[in-house]
């Protein structure tokens, strides 16, 4: 069956079932003759109006199929956004002690509260959120931010709207797709007919005009953004804040790069007054400890974050948490609160300095051959502008002949197009190579 | 603090029989409650700014979904109610066999697994960042082949995650709103819950304790906890789970034939909790993948948690055969595929690890030590209940005994027992209007506390 013989190809790490082209023909239809049973079960309507798959495994198979066709090329990957540094001793010391405690009386541990150990929600307050009235049970520890950005769609439901940055992190608007509240994609924009696109170039500072954004409920906003790797600033926030108090929205505000941030800018939205009426964060130890495989993150709804009918989001949020979670597993967790002591942070801080560093060689090498580059300074992503260029293409040009792996903007939203986006995260020696062949190709 | 007051009390649930809930919302998360004395409305107070509190509202509707859940999940209520009892009796030795939560240390073989995966994690060798969100090959490999050998499901069909709850809700999320579903009752609440969460369902309605438009298939000891499915409308997707929680009863491979068989000819898809297979004692069926054209009709997901004592660890996987499709066709797998990318990104790999080793040998071998251990726990729990004029069920294939108070509140009972001998059990009616009138009383538990707390049932019952 075509099926079978497709997933034996790309039983792979990353490599994972992308969906078929437009026309995919149901097994009923060879020649009238029925292949096995069908269920009588509709398929999720939702579901069919994701085009392709998820970016980061589509990113995945081309670099498998360049493998295959290559396999002695030496591939450099600046592509997802995966970390590669080892976690600090400190860090990884706590999880082994931990799990050996598991096997103790004492040190073993069944369910953990769904919302996470308190220790760990009161270090993540004390750490982050100091100052800005932020408490450890107004905290929610997950296994990720891609995971609480779909919890977060569950809680709001399909008759939400929703409006996020162009380009942004394909999570949002395929959770949005997935959940309902997207609408019928537009072939000739690329866009969903429900969905609020805020452009965010260079031309506007990477931060959208909102006198022209229509209202919507839900705000996604990601600030140090992934892809451009803009973080904003103060005053845009404020705008932010005040546009969403004017409307009665809700922002979700992705801070999962604050740590990577340089400059003055806020490193949370409860930096901004009135942001705990009008805003919940997200934010994960992936970037931020390499905990990308070991799975943490946490997710903040303010107590007096309302609904329309004055109804807490908290007791809502913490609904979901309890019904379609677990909790975060507790040898992560003790990682956590290990990232988060003296050590555990220090050490973190300078594995984000070398990311940094590594950011700095690849923006320096993109301006050397007189791109235009954005980013890097505040996040570990580079925004590389081809103008008139196809990303797709210029993706698989960069791959075909430099072996590296890159994301093309247009994966990130239409606004996307003509841009690269290239992470930071790697060995210095591959950053290097990687500079090498970038200038000499371009 | 008055406006969290307000909207506490109006969650109360007003039928006797549901979750009697009269909790701010704040305790039921946390396992420790400032809790006043003699006060029925039992309050966390939250520090607040001295400012004047704002009645700023979003212009955000609530989802109305959401809004027809009748009070908190049923495991945080008995927490709640564990808590609380304990703040009133604060010397008692409280015995939790409540909560399904699993007590008995990990065996060696698996946390050293783990423990070597979290210091290779500090290596350049050893690190390894995002896994395929499907799993790890290798546990894949191993889950293949240890629990579905020649049952033709393949590694490619399996999909770790976190566990099997959170695969529940992914599934209603491949699923969508607009399909029905039919459940056991009493059933696993997480199974109505993420359904009318989806939006799958209608009101609560308060006279029969049920949604509407959930199919409710009735399990009682009179029809050997098998639904008689001549009398089961079709619903698009059927919860079943066997050895079923609560009641522990173990469906034969009969009557899994003819669950099969329904949903064939019904067209209709079986999602399978296999999660206590490894508890089973007789014969029964282990998986549904051993009734013959399963694969056409049924996905199955399944947990580390009872098994290796993961409950906090997080571990579980789910198998979507290549051969379910909707009615168009289209794959049910490539669908969850596409769920799993997007919403979710793998299950911790140091758990992973410790799956790994679960699935040794010698894993296998140390994880029977502990379901034994368990299953002895049962069967003292058993006959205690038996030597005290009880019916009772399940027991024999599962950790969980359904024990018959005839005429009785469960949650009445629960409270009686929690009062008079310090024990957390978890009332039946927590898992559906099926289960009133029984108390499940679950076999995880030090051996001291389980013989402890069966003195003390005998004391109270005798």
């Amino acid at each position: 069956m075509y099926y079978s013989q497709f997933l034996s190809h790309v039983c792979m790490p990353h490599a994972v079932l992308s969906q078929p082209t437009k026309n995919w023909s149901s097994s009923k239809s060879n020649a009238g003759t029925k292949v096995g049973h069908c269920s009588k079960v509709p398929r999720n309507v939702n579901l069919e109006k994701l085009r392709s798959g998820y970016l980061f495994p589509e990113i995945s198979r081309h670099e498998a199929e360049h493998l295959q066709k290559n396999p002695d090329e030496s591939l450099i990957r600046l592509g997802i956004g995966d970390t590669t540094h080892p976690i600090p001793d400190t860090i990884t010391l706590a999880m082994a002690e931990h799990v050996h405690g598991l096997s103790t009386i004492q040190g073993y541990r069944g369910y953990g509260a769904e919302q996470g150990n308190m220790a760990l929600r009161k270090a993540i307050a004390g750490k982050f959120y100091q100052d800005m009235g932020i408490e450890a049970d107004e905290i929610f520890v997950s296994d990720g931010a891609q995971c609480d950005i779909s919890r977060l769609q569950l809680l709001l439901g399909p008759n939400v709207t929703v409006a996020v940055q162009d380009p942004s992190f394909p999570a949002y608007i395929d959770s949005s797709v997935v959940v309902g509240q997207a609408g019928e994609l537009e072939e000739e924009t690329g866009k969903y007919g429900n969905i609020i696109y805020m452009n965010c170039g260079p031309e506007n500072n990477f931060f959208p005009d909102l006198s022209a954004t229509p209202r919507t409920d839900i705000i996604f906003f990601c600030s140090p953004n992934n892809p451009t790797g803009h973080a904003a600033s103060r005053q845009q926030l404020k705008q932010l804040v005040e546009f969403a108090r004017a409307n009665g929205s809700i922002i979700v505000y992705d801070s999962a790069y604050a740590v990577y941030i340089r400059d003055e800018s806020p490193k949370s939205i409860f930096e901004i007054p009135g942001a705990r009426e009008v805003a919940i964060e997200i934010s994960s130890f992936s970037k931020f400890a390499g905990f990308t495989g070991v799975r943490l993150g946490w997710t903040v709804v303010p107590e007096e974050l309302k609904y329309s009918n004055g109804f807490p989001v908290i007791k809502d949020f913490n609904r979901i948490v309890c019904t379609c979670f677990n909790g975060a597993s507790n040898i992560a967790q003790a990682g956590g609160l290990a990232c988060l002591s003296t050590d555990g942070y220090q050490a973190l801080c300078k594995v984000i300095g070398y990311y940094m560093e590594n950011a700095k060689i690849l923006v320096d090498g993109f301006k050397s051959v007189d791109l235009k580059v954005y980013g890097g300074k505040n996040a570990p992503y580079i925004w590389v502008h081809f103008p008139g260029l196809n990303s797709w293409n210029v993706f698989g040009e960069i791959l075909q002949k430099t072996n590296i792996v890159t994301v093309p903007g247009r994966g990130f939203g239409p606004a996307g197009e003509e841009y690269i986006r290239i992470s930071a995260f790697g060995q210095r020696e591959h950053i290097l190579e990687a500079s090498r062949r970038l200038q000499f190709y371009l | 603090m008055s406006l969290m007051n307000n909207l506490s009390t109006s969650m109360i649930s007003s039928s006797s029989s549901g979750f009697l809930a009269p909790i701010s919302f704040n305790s039921s998360r946390t396992q420790s409650v400032t809790v006043p004395p003699k006060i029925i409305n039992i309050v966390k107070c939250v520090s607040t700014p001295q400012e004047q509190q704002t009645t700023y509202k979003t212009k955000v509707s609530r989802n109305a979904n959401i809004s027809k859940l009748q009070a908190g999940y049923l495991f945080p209520e008995v927490a709640r109610r564990r808590a609380a009892h304990l703040l009133k009796y604060p010397n008692a030795q409280v015995i939790s066999l409540g909560i399904g939560d699993t007590t008995e240390p990990i065996p060696d073989v698996i946390t050293s697994a783990m423990a070597k995966r979290s210091h290779g994690l500090s290596t350049l060798d050893g690190y390894s960042g995002y896994g395929a969100e499907q799993g790890e090959k290798a546990l894949r490999a191993a889950l293949a082949s240890t629990f579905y050998g020649n049952l033709g499901i393949e590694e490619d069909d399996i999909f770790v995650s976190d566990g099997a709850k959170c695969d529940i809700s992914r599934l209603q999320v491949v699923f969508g709103s607009n399909v029905t579903m039919a459940v056991q009752d009493p059933s696993y609440p997480a199974y109505v819950d993420s359904s009318v969460i989806m939006g799958q369902t209608g009101q609560f309605q308060k006279d029969v304790e049920k949604y509407a438009n959930i199919e409710y298939m009735r399990c009682t000891p009179e029809n050997g906890f098998f639904p008689d499915l001549s009398t089961v409308a079709r619903t698009d997707i059927i919860f079943f789970c066997s050895p079923n929680n609560p009641t522990g009863a173990a469906a034969t491979r009969d009557q899994l034939t003819r669950l099969v068989k329904f949903a064939k000819d019904n067209g209709s898809i079986i999602v399978y909790d296999s999660a206590y297979a490894l508890y089973i004692s007789d014969d029964k069926p282990r998986s549904i993948f051993e009734i013959p054209g399963a694969k056409e009709v049924a996905i199955e997901t399944a947990s580390f948690s009872k098994y290796a004592g993961f409950t906090g660890v997080r571990l579980g996987w789910t198998v979507v055969p290549k051969q379910l499709l909707f009615s168009d066709g289209f794959p049910v797998a490539k669908d969850f595929n596409r769920i799993v990318c997007t919403c979710f990104n793998g299950a911790s790999n140091i758990s992973q690890a410790g799956g790994l080793a679960c699935l040794s040998p010698e894993g296998l071998e140390a994880m029977q030590e502990v379901i034994g251990f368990y299953k002895e726990n049962t069967k003292i729990i058993v006959e205690t209940f038996n030597s005290l004029g009880f019916k009772v069920y399940g027991g024999q294939n599962a950790p969980y005994v359904w024990v018959h108070f005839p005429g009785r509140n469960s949650w009445d009972v629960f409270s009686e027992i929690l009062e008079k001998t310090h024990i957390v059990t978890t009332p039946g009616s927590g898992f559906g209007p099926g289960g009133e009138g029984f108390v499940r009383v679950s076999a995880f538990g030090h051996r001291e506390n389980v013989l402890e707390a069966c003195r003390r049932f005998k004391q109270l019952y005798n």
